[in-house]
């Protein structure tokens, strides 16, 4: 009893025990903080609005995202997925989603930015319905912590609006 | 290792994990800094091991004091008890 490897199993078992409680308590003190981001999305131009031969709309715009995503970020923040989605009702649907632009913010510096950009991924439609089509934008973000849950939220931008012809 | 320094070694690895852990979450929460919070506590295990893992000679200040075997052959040796057998009663048929 009491022999070497005796306390050094003691010491390792507690160590890693207390190293749990303070994982856990990183993990909590991120709920002490309530965040503020902000963001913008115009969409400066419609590059080409078309129906496919197999009768779906498609639809390729420019996009200026700005965005300051700074306070999302705490000390027990690995790092920040974000991406921006349109969302629209057709009579089918009650909700579509599609995804136009994503994006990994490794650190807080770069959480704060502006970016010209075409959408990245593309903009389909299930059927023929986006001529005139009011959608919005929404900025989904998922916040990866170094320890605990990871958690996520969004921002919805209101008031955008397709052609009326395709183009 | 005598009885005082098992003690002693058990407390003092309880209570410098405790007071590392309180240290380095502190320093990492003032400083924004999750590796901060990791560097001070790996540093503090390392230094707890080391402090009272080893069997250093201040462990062993109070050893145990054994009678003299001059001493001792003055008292009878405690002799192993025989195993008590249970008998059975004898029934009659």
């Amino acid at each position: 009893m009491h022999s070497f490897g005796y306390r050094a199993n003691a010491l390792v078992t507690f160590a890693a025990t207390i190293l749990a409680i303070i994982c856990a308590l990183a993990s909590f003190s991120d709920t002490l903080k309530s965040p503020s981001p902000m963001a913008q999305v115009q969409v400066l131009s419609i590059n080409w609005f078309q129906n496919q031969p197999n009768g779906n709309d498609e639809v390729s715009m420019t996009l200026n995202i700005s965005a300051d995503l700074q306070s999302l970020f705490t000390w027990n923040t690995k790092q920040v997925f974000v991406f921006l989605a349109a969302e629209y009702e057709t009579p089918k649907n009650s909700l579509n989603q599609i995804s136009l632009w994503d994006s990994i913010i490794p650190s807080k510096a770069s959480a704060k930015f502006q970016i010209h950009t075409s959408n990245k991924y593309r903009f389909v439609d299930q059927g023929s319905n986006l001529r005139g089509k009011e959608f919005n934008l929404t900025l989904h973000w998922h916040v990866m912590p170094k320890t605990g849950k990871m958690f996520a939220n969004k921002l919805v931008m209101f008031g955008y609006r397709l052609p009326q012809e395709y183009r | 290792m005598d009885w005082q320094g098992q003690k002693l070694a058990e407390q003092m690895m309880q209570i410098m994990l405790v007071a590392f852990a309180v240290v380095a979450f502190l320093t990492g929460y003032v400083m924004e800094s999750f590796r901060m919070m990791m560097l001070v506590y790996a540093c503090g295990v390392v230094l707890t091991t080391l402090i009272t893992v080893p069997n250093w000679p201040f462990f062993n200040r109070h050893p145990l004091k054994w009678l003299d075997p001059s001493v001792a052959e003055k008292y009878p040796k405690p002799q192993p008890q025989e195993p008590v057998v249970l008998k059975k009663k004898p029934t009659k048929k």
